[in-house]
């Protein structure tokens, strides 16, 4: 059941990297891997971010990040995506793998194109609604109006927007509530059918009903694509998510089933956050 | 203790106030003075015939300076051709691609491009290009023009393009974009109202430089075909009739200046109310 | 649904595209091009500088640093000598700040300070259009509005005053050192007062609001707290303005009379550099003459780098203390 091993990138500091002790407790019982990492380390400069990070994302499912702020949960999300490349001076070793495929050594636009980002800020192009959620398609080589159209209309409901804009598609997306434009950001994403879905606390600058659609819809489409979200709302993760890793000062704790992980953590760290000790 | 401002510090305040307007009043007074005399005069010698004559020869009276202001119309076009693209291109870079060190040696030397006094420009125009071609033409004009085109388009280019939120950069990067297409699809059309009338400002400042002109374009009293023969340009004639003994080409002279500045200042007032409007119009 | 799966296979690329994909994505060659754009400008400026020395070269074998220090200007008998012109261009560009530095200086205060916002950015907005006139349009009003408006209320007023002085010697007619200086004042008024007015915008309102708190009258607050933090990005105003009046030639040759003087007077006539290579230039001839209105030019270009570098380097102290 374990993803083949492949060849590891030129950028992995240690060949032959270790297998983790434990088989992570995301994959159980026929569940398919859709991200695979081993022993992740990322540098800014000569700070060290994340320390050692293996874990398992399975596929078509809900995974959430918790942890303190700084706790490097934003950074390994950004690492998956290698958003992290367009800060100068960093550095990420060891090995990330996509259906097996080694992430880390492929054409980065192609990497985002598979994955996909929705940010903790809104940030819609200032385009049209229509045309921001054709850029993407339009960025990859895609020009067929038909096409185009289709993939908008699908991606907007998809992303629960639709009904809401779509009569007004040619109006600039900056005419938007910000819970829309978030929504349009979801849209923009699933356009190019990603095959994984990573979010960086996306409803954390919106109001609890803003936030309720955003999660309802998180919830629908996890059967079309892989879902990445951190969030420092542990109702959120607890909600939404099916697994859920826990992160502090740069390492994964823990990452497991959520009730497990909620209801009757493995470490001590884990426990105390969830149960607000600190954080 | 009470302490009370002393009427003579109330006094001096007040004293310094009006004095202060009062300079402010002058220096007010003495735009609307231009510009009001300029459009007495000016306007009263414009003539249907001043805008599609040709001058007449010396002696004769009448005429205008139709292919004079053809001429700054080919002139300018050919400044932008030249100034525009290398200034934004260059501008794209020191915003988006260039390391620190190159990007502050660069910036030095547009800065010392922007301090070259105009008539310099021009000496420079006709040994590189009026003499070897053994004459005067719309294209050593031009190229004159362009090359003062550029500081200011660099460095408009480089503000507006910084002042596009990272934000969007990387949404676009995440949909898998190359830098490239980021640059060109995103970026720029976020700053394009600022760097159109950008351009718009450059090209109005350029539009009224006469001294480059003086030795590189130098002038014409007839039409100018192409770019490689010598051309009348509007700033010229002007000054040209300026100087003249004959009292009609001093008329035709403010008329020329009436056109000249109106022209300059429509285009500023227009570019410089599109930068107030600017990114404040992207959010409703 | 059928379209779905075409956008899953068309954007199903090879994980590692070819060369030729690459290029079309576009980073090499906007990357090469952009950079070339910056190089070309390197190489312009580079030919500028190059050009000018090269020529002038005749004139620097003849005359060596001689030139600047003579004042024959005789192009028939082959006599070069910069100093009149040299002369001019400080003389008028000197009575040019004498005049607008304060003026601009006052209005700077004013509209940063005293002036509503509404009435100041609007009055702002005028004099920004003010720079905008050409030059040759400033000319224009000089000869035919300000040179008659100079000879028949100004001169009286000072040769009835100040008769006595040197300075206001001899005869008036029309084109002078004076009339040049007055245009230029107007020409230059205006950058003043821009610049000076965003440095004083510039200064924090903390300082000023402990001087206000303290009970200072609005005046004594500009005068004591704001100025004096203002003051090194006002120096730089008035050297930025110098650098342009040195290199102003439309509005200076057509009301300074273009005669190679050195004389105390203001009402003579005269000759700045820019105003002789404006007017000579084309019909020079001659190695020995081109080359010396060309080194002229270069003399010119070097003055205007040194003051823009002192302008900038006060500039840049004010906003440092400024910001800290």
């Amino acid at each position: 059941m374990a993803t083949p091993r492949q060849e590891l990138s030129h950028k992995t500091a240690n060949q032959g990297a270790t297998l983790p002790t434990e088989m992570p407790e995301t994959l159980k019982a026929g569940q398919k891997s859709k991200l695979s990492a081993k022993n992740i380390n990322f540098f800014y400069g000569s700070f060290q971010a994340l320390h050692d990070i293996s874990l398992e994302i399975p596929a078509n499912r809900v995974t959430a990040f918790i942890g303190p702020s700084g706790c490097g949960k934003s950074t390994f999300l950004r690492t998956m995506n290698r958003m992290n490349e367009t800060i100068r001076n960093t550095r990420v070793e060891g090995s990330l793998l996509v259906d097996g495929e080694n992430l880390l050594s492929m054409d980065v636009t192609y990497v985002r194109r598979r994955i996909g980002m929705v940010f903790q800020k809104s940030n819609p192009f200032p385009k049209s609604i229509f045309d921001n959620v054709a850029y993407g398609l339009r960025v990859n080589g895609i020009n067929q109006k038909s096409v185009i159209e289709e993939a908008v209309e699908r991606s907007l409901t998809h992303a629960a927007l639709w009904t809401e804009v779509k009569d007004k598609l040619q109006k600039p997306a900056s005419a938007l509530s910000g819970g829309q434009q978030q929504r349009l950001c979801i849209a923009r994403a699933l356009a190019v059918e990603p095959e994984v879905l990573l979010l960086d606390e996306p409803c954390s600058a919106l109001d609890p009903i803003a936030t309720l659609k955003i999660e309802e819809l998180l919830f629908q489409i996890k059967h079309i694509t892989t879902i990445v979200i951190v969030t420092h709302n542990m109702q959120q993760a607890a909600r939404l998510a099916d697994f859920t890793g826990f992160f502090l000062l740069g390492k994964l704790i823990e990452i497991g089933d959520t009730k497990k992980i909620f209801q009757n953590p493995g470490k001590k760290e884990t426990e105390d956050y969830v149960t607000g000790r600190f954080g | 203790m009470t302490m009370e401002i002393s009427s003579s510090r109330k006094l001096v305040n007040a004293v310094m106030l009006s004095l202060s307007g009062l300079c402010t009043v002058l220096v007010i007074g003495v735009l609307f003075f231009i510009l009001g005399y300029l459009l007495v005069h000016g306007a009263s010698s414009l003539n249907w015939a001043f805008f599609t004559q040709l001058p007449k020869p010396s002696g004769e009276t009448g005429g205008g300076m139709a292919n004079a202001i053809v001429g700054s119309g080919k002139i300018l076009l050919l400044a932008a051709a030249i100034g525009v693209p290398i200034g934004l291109l260059a501008g794209v870079f020191l915003a988006e691609y260039s390391s620190k060190t190159y990007a502050f040696i660069v910036r030095y030397v547009v800065d010392l491009l922007n301090g070259v006094p105009s008539i310099v420009v021009g000496i420079v125009a006709y040994a590189l290009i009026v003499r070897p071609m053994k004459h005067f033409s719309a294209l050593a004009g031009g190229i004159a023009l362009g090359i003062m085109m550029i500081p200011i388009a660099v460095r408009t280019t480089e503000e507006f393009l910084r002042a596009v939120p990272n934000s969007l950069r990387e949404g676009a990067m995440a949909l898998g974009a190359t830098r490239a297409k980021t640059i060109f699809t995103v970026v720029v059309p976020a700053a394009i109202s600022g760097l159109a009338s950008g351009m718009m400002l450059n090209l109005a400042r350029v539009a009224g430089e006469t001294a480059p002109l003086l030795f590189t374009a130098l002038g014409n009293t007839f039409w100018s075909k192409g770019y490689l023969t010598p051309i009348a340009t509007l700033p010229v004639m002007i000054y040209n009739y300026a100087i003249a003994p004959q009292e009609d080409l001093h008329q035709q002279a403010w008329a020329g200046g009436f056109v000249l500045l109106t022209l300059v200042l429509v285009i500023n007032v227009t570019a410089r109310m599109i930068i107030a409007r600017g990114p404040a119009s992207q959010r409703r | 649904m059928a379209s779905s799966t075409y956008i899953a296979d068309t954007l199903h690329r090879p994980a590692n595209r070819s060369f030729l994909a690459r290029l079309r994505g576009g980073d090499e060659v906007s990357y090469l091009l952009t950079l070339a754009a910056t190089v070309t400008i390197l190489l312009v400026v580079g030919l500028i500088v190059t050009e000018l020395w090269m020529n002038s070269q005749p004139t620097v074998k003849a005359f060596g640093w001689h030139f600047l220090a003579t004042s024959d200007w005789d192009p028939n008998a082959g006599k070069f000598g910069a100093l009149p012109f040299i002369y001019g261009t400080c003389v008028t560009s000197f009575l040019a700040l004498l005049i607008a530095v304060p003026l601009g200086v006052a209005s700077a205060v004013f509209l940063a300070e005293m002036a509503p916002p509404k009435l100041s950015n609007i009055l702002t907005f005028l004099i920004e259009l003010l720079a905008a006139v050409p030059s040759v349009i400033y000319g224009l009003l000089g000869i035919f509005v300000l040179v008659p408006l100079i000879r028949a209320y100004l001169v009286p007023v000072l040769k009835g005053a100040f008769g006595y002085l040197p300075l206001f010697e001899g005869s008036f007619y029309g084109v002078s050192f004076l009339s040049a200086g007055l245009v230029l004042s107007i020409m230059v008024v205006p950058f003043i007062i821009s610049v000076s007015r965003e440095v004083l915008l510039a200064v924090p309102v903390e300082q000023r609001e402990a001087a206000l708190a303290l009970g200072a009258t609005k005046w004594e607050t500009t005068w004591d707290i704001v100025l004096p933090n203002a003051s090194n990005g006002i120096f730089g105003s008035v050297f930025l303005a110098l650098a342009r009046a040195l290199g102003e030639t439309m509005a200076v040759t057509m009301v300074i009379g273009n005669t190679p003087r050195i004389t105390a007077s203001l009402m003579s006539p005269g000759y700045s550099i820019a105003a002789v290579i404006a007017n000579e230039f084309a019909e020079a001839s001659g190695d020995l003459y081109v080359s010396s209105l060309i080194f002229l030019g270069l003399v010119l270009f070097g003055l205007t780098i040194v003051i823009n570098a002192v302008a900038r380097l006060f500039i840049l102290t004010t906003t440092r203390r400024g910001g800290g």
